[in-house]
């Protein structure tokens, strides 16, 4: 058994490096759209700073409307798309589109989510002081949701690296192609075993750092 | 410093429509320290929240330092906001900033170059007494501290007004003396005019030239402080005084008092003068105090006693005459 999988070792990792490129991109692009979208969606909320319920309205539907569809649907929905941009549906980049793609609303409404958690009262004692909504959102927000914001990451990681196996079966490649071809369709359960193995270190991994960083910029 | 005129807050939603500020007009005069008092949902707090646009009044005026607030751009409303510090009850310090940064930031809101802000922020932490906690996150701080961060922070831009909203209602009653003496002692050194929204009437006694009481989002009754806890004549406001200045006999006493019970009043100076001594020795009466207490409503004396005065009815008639001539303010509260 050991030798069959310093065998698929070559081949584990490629594979491994690959759904790291699809999950690092995947996340680069949640942090430069998806933080965006998440504090436009709260500032843009009833009773703030920059309350406005037509942006609210637009980008609250079309959030819902990516969240909504399954992730296996949007891959392959997408695929005019991915090949317009890269001029190829296959391999590690192409998958990471879609990944992207979903990883933005996903994102956001972590963002979303944790910004609400502010006590108003900040906000206000920030609006109080003559402060611009642009420093609001730069001086308070994003300070007072780090935690928030990192553990979010952390929680979009993993199920980015969830979502890479399903782009890895048509043609993303990565860990969860390698186990789907090997264990599912060749019924080889060490590589499958092994696979699965790297996939629960690399999540533990994740969620440790994710939480260690989350606490120790947490000054509550 | 600040007019108030004709102010209107009305909460509309499909179903309903709440009146959180009823016609309110008001006048703060510069370097004043102003109370408004009432029980929760009198509407004091949106009151206050309109003098800064926190909160924008459905209708009515609202100038400070003969600026209409209500006429200006969000920009210049930015501006103006600098000018008006605000503290509040539950501090809202931003957790993720240091005591130093979160003073700064205000500093950084008003646009002073960074170069400026340290000496100014070591500066305004003196003032408050936190000069040591510049590097504390607010989190290790006590109540009375966060809200002198909060002083610090809202007197960064030297405003020439200070809004309090129930500032000290979170803290104990001995960190809520000091919050107060700081609060005085910032009204004289700069000057600043101070609103101070609170429940307790200890803060009004403690530190209000005037007052003014509010029930179902209206002023009630204003005046200097001291008048308002001299002669409450509206309901609300004797109960908000009796709780600095209870003076219920146990009914016990009241059966069993032969005499003519009087109440009487020594404002200001006169405390000093021996009025009771003296009216003992002009009438042939005896005197008894059931109960009395002075008061001091912001540094001012306020005496009040229950004597009991014996004698021939026509004696005790003319030591009440005497004492209403010296003193204007007795009141008969039992004949005998």
């Amino acid at each position: 058994m050991l030798d069959r999988v310093i065998e698929i070792l070559p081949e584990l990792n490629v594979a491994f490096i690959e759904t790291l490129i699809m999950v690092g991109i995947g996340l680069l692009v949640a942090i430069i759209l998806g933080l965006p979208v998440g504090i436009l969606l709260y500032v843009t909320d009833r009773g703030l700073f920059l309350e406005n319920q037509f942006v609210k309205g637009v980008l609250g539907v079309i959030v819902n409307l990516i969240r909504s569809i399954p992730f296996i649907i949007l891959l392959v929905f997408l695929f005019p798309f991915t090949e317009f941009l890269l001029d190829k549906t296959t391999g590690p980049f192409a998958a990471s589109v879609s990944l992207s793609v979903a990883a933005i609303p996903f994102y956001a409404r972590i963002v979303e989510s944790s910004a609400r958690e502010i006590d108003k009262g900040v906000i206000e004692a920030a609006i109080a002081v003559g402060a611009s909504p642009w420093m609001i959102i730069k001086d308070i927000i994003l300070p007072e949701t780090k935690p928030g914001l990192i553990s979010g990451l952390t929680i979009t990681a993993i199920s980015l690296i969830g979502y890479s196996a399903m782009a890895g079966t048509i043609g993303g490649g990565g860990i969860g192609d390698l186990a789907i071809r090997y264990g599912y369709y060749r019924y080889d359960n060490t590589v499958m075993f092994t696979t699965v193995i790297v996939l629960i270190v690399l999540v533990q991994f994740i969620q440790y750092l994710g939480d260690f960083i989350a606490k120790a910029v947490n000054k509550r | 410093m600040i007019t108030i005129e004709n102010v209107n807050k009305v909460y509309e939603t499909k179903t309903s429509r709440v009146v959180g500020v009823d016609d309110v007009s008001l006048e703060i005069k510069k370097g004043e320290i102003y109370g408004i008092v009432g029980y929760s949902g009198a509407g004091k707090s949106t009151l206050l929240r309109c003098m800064n646009i926190l909160e924008r009044p459905t209708s009515g005026k609202i100038f400070i330092d003969e600026v209409d607030l209500l006429s200006l751009s969000n920009k210049e409303l930015r501006k103006a906001r600098q000018s008006i510090g605000m503290i509040f009850q539950g501090f809202f310090l931003t957790s993720s900033k240091t005591v130093f940064d979160n003073v700064a930031f205000a500093l950084k809101a008003a646009g002073v170059p960074k170069s400026e802000r340290k000496d100014r922020v070591l500066e305004l932490l003196d003032l408050v007494g936190l000069g040591d906690k510049a590097n504390q996150y607010p989190a290790k701080l006590s109540g009375g501290q966060k809200q002198r961060v909060s002083i610090a922070r809202a007197l960064a831009n030297n405003p020439k007004v200070l809004l309090c909203d129930e500032a000290t209602s979170a803290l104990d009653p001995s960190t809520t003396k000091s919050i107060l003496a700081l609060l005085k002692k910032i009204n004289k050194e700069f000057g600043i005019t101070i609103v101070i929204i609170t429940h307790e009437m200890e803060v009004v006694k403690e530190i209000c030239d005037k007052c003014a009481v509010m029930q179902d989002g209206q002023v009630i009754e204003q005046g200097s402080s001291y008048e308002i806890f001299a002669n409450p004549t509206k309901p609300l406001t004797k109960q908000f005084i009796q709780t600095v200045l209870n003076f219920e006999l146990p009914e016990q006493l009241l059966e069993s008092c032969q005499g003519t019970l009087v109440q009487l009043q020594f404002r200001g100076s006169i405390a000093g003068d021996p009025v009771v001594s003296d009216v003992l020795q002009k009438f042939p009466v005896q005197g008894n105090i059931l109960h009395g207490k002075v008061e001091y409503i912001k540094d001012t004396p306020l005496g009040i006693f229950i004597m009991e005065l014996l004698g021939d009815q026509q004696d005790v008639n003319n030591a009440i005459d005497y004492l209403q001539q010296r003193l204007k303010q007795v009141e008969v509260i039992q004949h005998a």
